[in-house]
């Protein structure tokens, strides 16, 4: 699982150093499948993704998704972008799946369990989970509490949750209790590693 | 074949229709521009599905940031009273039915209400979805804005849709270029004309049986 609703949240250094680092055959769950040649775009340039489960791949700066589909050499399950949220949600609330109204009737619900339920037709859509996420937020402490910046946010609290690893980079590593408690959005227990990536730091605001 | 108003006046049209107080999402594209027309004199407190209410005007110069952005990827600017909140809270507020209006472009609207406006269905196009499916099914209200006709004269609004659907029987109400129709149960009901349309006339050009 990769963060980011575009490139905002995406955590573009640890992609980098998963470009480094080796690993392929990956199946990626993003909300997008990359935006130009950097982060998650340059994972698929290099062939290293075997499939990716998203809700919009198509934007007019995914022109490698776009090769790599066409060629039929990388597998797309298109999940509506609340659905996705939901399923990786579920995940990691140990949930096996859910009845949801979206979709039903649709091409995305074909082959899928449908119940009617209370007057209205649902979709059974099942949980995803990760072996590993990378998310990124704003500040993080030592025990992994995190907040995020804004529209960054989007889906780091789910992915955090739904990974056996989550790997949290953040603008800056604070003191332990130096985040206010009613602050956190991501408490620490769901995420397992910190990695600082510095930089320009974007103006604080309230409460974080 | 366009009807007399132009896409800023259908917006506007679009616009005056949403009430004080109302929680509304904007698609992207023309649904956007709604936003611009807006009446001054209401709180109205608009939703982008990425994870935020309360969003405001397009974000220029060094007002940009680009943590902070809409749906369609454009940075925008927060209103007081503004929040932030991740993608599962922000379509349960979708699908949990807590936003008043959502307005969606589209391909085609059925007589029935259903909405196609996700995917052509062409063998070369590549499909997404994003939130289109959850904010049909979602709103209390979901309203459509588009021209009543494609380039080539064809109606987009049909009686049965030919482009693969985003949801059924959802669209509440269509504001095009010639006229405001209403979507109901038991037939589509028009509630405006521009220009000197007539009813018949319309009736013609859309091949439907309509009522005022």
């Amino acid at each position: 699982m990769i963060g980011g609703f575009g490139t905002a949240g995406q955590p573009v250094e640890l992609i980098d150093a998963l470009l480094e680092q080796g690993a392929s055959g990956l199946t990626i769950v993003n909300n997008n499948a990359g935006n130009g040649t950097t982060g998650l775009g340059a994972l698929l340039a290099a062939g290293r993704v075997r499939k990716i489960i998203c809700s919009f791949p198509r934007q007019v700066d995914s022109q490698i998704f776009d090769g790599l589909y066409r060629d039929g050499k990388l597998e797309l399950e298109l999940v509506p972008q609340g659905t996705l949220a939901e399923r990786i949600r579920a995940g990691g609330a140990g949930i096996a799946g859910f009845f949801t109204p979206t979709a039903f009737g649709t091409t995305l619900a074909e082959g899928k369990e449908t119940r009617h339920i209370n007057g209205r037709d649902y979709v059974l859509e099942d949980a995803l989970l990760a072996d590993f996420a990378l998310i990124k937020a704003h500040r993080g402490d030592r025990l992994g509490n995190l907040v995020y910046r804004k529209t960054a946010r989007n889906f780091g609290p789910m992915m955090a949750s739904a990974a056996s690893v989550a790997i949290a980079q953040v603008s800056q590593v604070v003191e332990v209790g130096s985040i206010d408690p009613e602050a956190v959005v991501t408490p620490g227990i769901f995420v397992n590693r910190l990695v600082e990536t510095g930089g320009a730091l974007p103006p604080a605001t309230e409460g974080q | 074949m366009k009807g007399p108003l132009s896409r800023d006046d259908m917006a506007k049209r679009v616009a005056q229709d949403i009430t004080e107080g109302a929680y509304v999402n904007l698609g992207i594209g023309l649904p956007t521009k709604v936003s611009n027309f807006l009446p001054s004199d209401r709180e109205i407190i608009l939703h982008t599905e990425n994870g935020m209410l309360g969003m405001g005007p397009v974000a220029e110069g060094d007002e940009i940031d680009h943590d902070l952005i809409n749906a369609g990827k454009i940075p925008v600017t927060e209103l007081p009273g503004a929040s932030y909140f991740h993608q599962a809270d922000s379509f349960g507020m979708m699908r949990g039915g807590h936003l008043d209006v959502c307005v969606l472009g589209a391909f085609q609207v059925s007589t029935s209400g259903d909405l196609a406006n996700w995917h052509t269905g062409g063998p070369d196009a590549i499909p997404a979805v994003g939130g289109a499916m959850d904010l049909a099914i979602g709103a209390k209200q979901v309203f459509v804005i588009m021209e009543l006709f494609m380039r080539g004269g064809q109606c987009k609004l049909v009686e049965e849709c030919t482009y693969p659907l985003t949801g059924i029987g959802c669209v509440n109400t269509l504001y095009t270029d010639y006229a405001v129709f209403d979507l109901r149960p038991d037939g589509v009901l028009v509630r405006e004309i521009f220009g000197d349309t007539t009813l018949e006339q319309l009736a013609e050009l859309t091949g439907l049986p309509l009522r005022i």
